[in-house]
């Protein structure tokens, strides 16, 4: 019997683009995804549920549908799109109620990723160049991202010591980049002119998009269990970021920058606090025990950077692109209807 | 290069946690086995290691070094360590070409001089990079952080420190005193301060690395502390704000005058080193070893310093 995944967040890019790669698996059975929205990308057989993340609703899915693996993309990582209290919503209450629902006495659920962050190290002058997936913060967090973040990680850990026959991979996402994808570094580094805090020079490391999917498909795979941080090799200066990017730098004043920040983000240039908090001290983590676990990557840190900055060089050909909208009628009777024929 | 155990679990020791500091902690979930109770650590499939591209601009490494950096600050300090402290080292030939060692040494004068002397003859001498461990003051402070971590300082973490000694088996420099040494009085002048709580020795147990003190004599003299305002540190969050004789000798340099250090002559002994019978890696080591052999040590630095001060005529000639 193949699998059947419940993948939470199937409007974000990450849900779709993980609801791809698993339709072309045939050892995958069913895939039902959930979101607010409507997926932004076009997909064959999964099965889209429009809903708020709410107990009820999640409990009888998992159970109706016999999910035996959960995919959790629906965190949100980026606070330049939303409100605190919206962000709180879906990360915090999105999961406890996720993990309520698939802790039920007669659970099907064998096996849960989570798709977290590096943002819940935090970023701070007295951190280690690389976090280990063992290291502390340094600090308290002071952003409602890094805080929720933690909140996600610890009903997380509760339901995996609650649940020990299931194989529970939390995943550690360093900043992403790639061709696709849409970040806040990604869009800072769009810019002709791209800030920075005079006087800082701090490493970033990177990790390509490509790797983050495959990333999510190998813990699914081999049944990883643990948390583990999932980053490009080295750490590049953000000074050399720009130039690989061919842009810019725009020093910002190291004094009273947070209040500088809020007239240019009044001019769409996003600086959320945890942003800030990079640009002054960056962040490194220790991404060898994905590796030990068999992982390979296909793009280092300065490798994704180059990446982005070629498709940026052709994205205002390629962005002209058709771009699919989800029509539910129709979608319904490609899945449903007898008139469709299906090749097998 | 040997690869450290994955298992190993790194953990803080109190070097990098204040006492009662409330810190949320980052937790991971422990590594499970599987169903069929197999491992879910894999072996990395041989032949596959085919190198990734990695299109680098800058020759600046994971710890923020760079070489031509640090070519340019030796050609622009080399006068002033050769000229200006006339700096002579006894028992150079004591350290190690290769392998990873922990130098302990003294530190003193508002901005000590000790750290770019050792960091510099090091160097020049034995052509080996030697990476200064440094307080996180370092990395708050805009420009001269990244100066700093350009020149190869690292802030001090026992992590940093282990990946550097056990892991890439580097020379890493470290003051236990920290700014306790730097920011005492002259009258107080090469009267070792507590050397932390032995974090170092801790160090160099779990990276299974010696230990070689130091003894520098002169550094006290080429930038002495006359007063210094606890307030006025407080207030800018800063170790402390000396009023320092370089201010009122070169006052003509304007503030310039505050960075110039007093032409003192500059001497370093290499003393032997210190090697630890236990095994490296351990999560705990027992404190009353750490804190005898930490003792020991400053004992060691402190009566170096004593000998080389009674053979001392004269602060600037030696």
């Amino acid at each position: 019997m193949g699998k059947r995944v419940l993948i939470t967040g199937l409007g974000t890019f990450w849900g779709g683009r993980v609801a791809q790669d698993l339709e072309a698996d045939p050892s995958v059975d069913v895939i039902v995804g959930l979101d607010r929205h409507d997926p932004r990308v076009p997909l064959e057989r999964t099965e889209f549920v429009r809903t708020d993340e709410s107990y009820s609703i999640l409990a009888r899915i998992v159970k109706a549908a016999r999910i035996d693996t959960i995919v959790h993309t629906f965190l949100v990582v980026d606070s330049t799109q939303m409100s605190s209290r919206q962000m709180h919503e879906i990360n915090t209450i999105g999961t406890m109620n996720l993990f309520a629902a698939a802790s039920a006495p007669d659970t099907t659920v064998r096996s849960v990723v989570v798709k977290s962050s590096t943002l819940v190290y935090g970023s701070h002058p007295r951190d280690p160049v690389w976090f280990s997936e063992s290291s502390r913060r340094a600090e308290q967090p002071r952003s409602t991202v890094e805080r929720t973040l933690l909140a996600v990680e610890g009903y997380v850990r509760d339901f995996a010591v609650d649940n020990p026959h299931v194989a529970v991979a939390v995943l550690r996402f360093s900043n992403v980049l790639g061709p696709d994808v849409s970040t806040p570094i990604a869009s800072l580094l769009t810019r002709p002119l791209v800030p920075t805090i005079l006087g800082f020079d701090p490493r970033f490391q990177f990790v390509h998009e490509a790797d983050v999917v495959r990333a999510i498909r190998f813990a699914l795979d081999s049944g990883l269990a643990g948390t583990y941080n999932v980053a490009g090799d080295g750490l590049l200066p953000w000074s050399e970021v720009i130039d690989i990017c061919g842009k810019r730098p725009f020093p910002l004043s190291p004094i009273g920058t947070e209040l500088l920040a809020l007239p240019l983000g009044r001019l769409g240039v996003d600086l959320p606090r945890e942003l800030l908090d990079l640009l002054r001290h960056g962040r490194g983590v220790d991404n060898r025990k994905l590796k030990a676990a068999g992982f390979d990557y296909r793009f280092t840190s300065a490798g994704a950077v180059d990446d982005f900055a070629r498709s940026m060089r052709v994205r205002h050909l390629t962005a002209a692109g058709p771009e699919y909208r989800y029509e539910r009628d129709v979608e319904q009777f490609f899945r449903h209807s007898p008139a469709v024929v299906h090749d097998d | 290069m040997p690869e450290a155990p994955s298992s190993r679990r790194r953990r803080p020791t109190a070097a990098a946690v204040e006492p009662g500091a409330e810190v949320a902690t980052v937790t991971a979930l422990e590594d499970r086995r599987d169903a069929e109770g197999r491992s879910t650590e894999l072996v990395p499939v041989p032949g596959s290691a085919e190198p990734l591209a990695d299109p680098r601009r800058s020759d600046i490494d994971e710890w923020g070094r760079s070489e031509r950096m640090r070519q340019l600050a030796r050609t622009l300090y080399g006068p002033v360590y050769e000229r200006w402290h006339r700096v002579e080292w006894e028992g150079l030939d004591k350290l190690p070409t290769e392998g990873g060692a922990l130098l302990v040494a003294n530190h003193a004068g508002a901005i000590p001089s000790d750290a770019p002397v050792i960091m510099h003859g090091i160097e020049s001498e034995l052509g080996r990079p030697v990476y200064g461990l440094a307080d996180e003051v370092f990395k708050r402070l805009p420009v001269v952080g990244v100066l700093w971590s350009r020149v190869g300082g690292v802030l001090a973490h026992p992590d940093n420190a282990y990946r550097l000694l056990r892991e890439q088996e580097q020379l890493a420099l470290v003051f236990p005193e920290g700014t306790k040494g730097t920011g005492k009085p002259f009258q107080e002048r090469y009267q070792l301060r507590r050397f932390g709580r032995g974090g170092y020795v801790e160090i160099a147990m779990r990276s299974g690395v010696p230990i070689y003190p130091i003894a520098v004599v002169g550094a006290e003299e080429a930038m002495p502390t006359l007063w210094s305002s606890a307030r006025l540190a407080r207030a800018l969050g800063i170790p402390y704000v000396p009023l320092t004789a370089n201010m009122l000798v070169f006052a003509g340099l304007g503030p310039l005058g505050a960075v110039v250090p007093l032409p003192a002559k500059i001497r370093v002994r290499v003393l032997d080193p210190v090697t630890f019978d236990v095994p490296p890696d351990q999560p705990r080591y027992s404190r009353s070893r750490i804190m005898e052999a930490s003792e020991a040590i400053r004992a060691q630095i402190q009566e170096a310093l004593l000998d080389m001060l009674r053979a001392r005529q004269s602060v600037w000639f030696g």
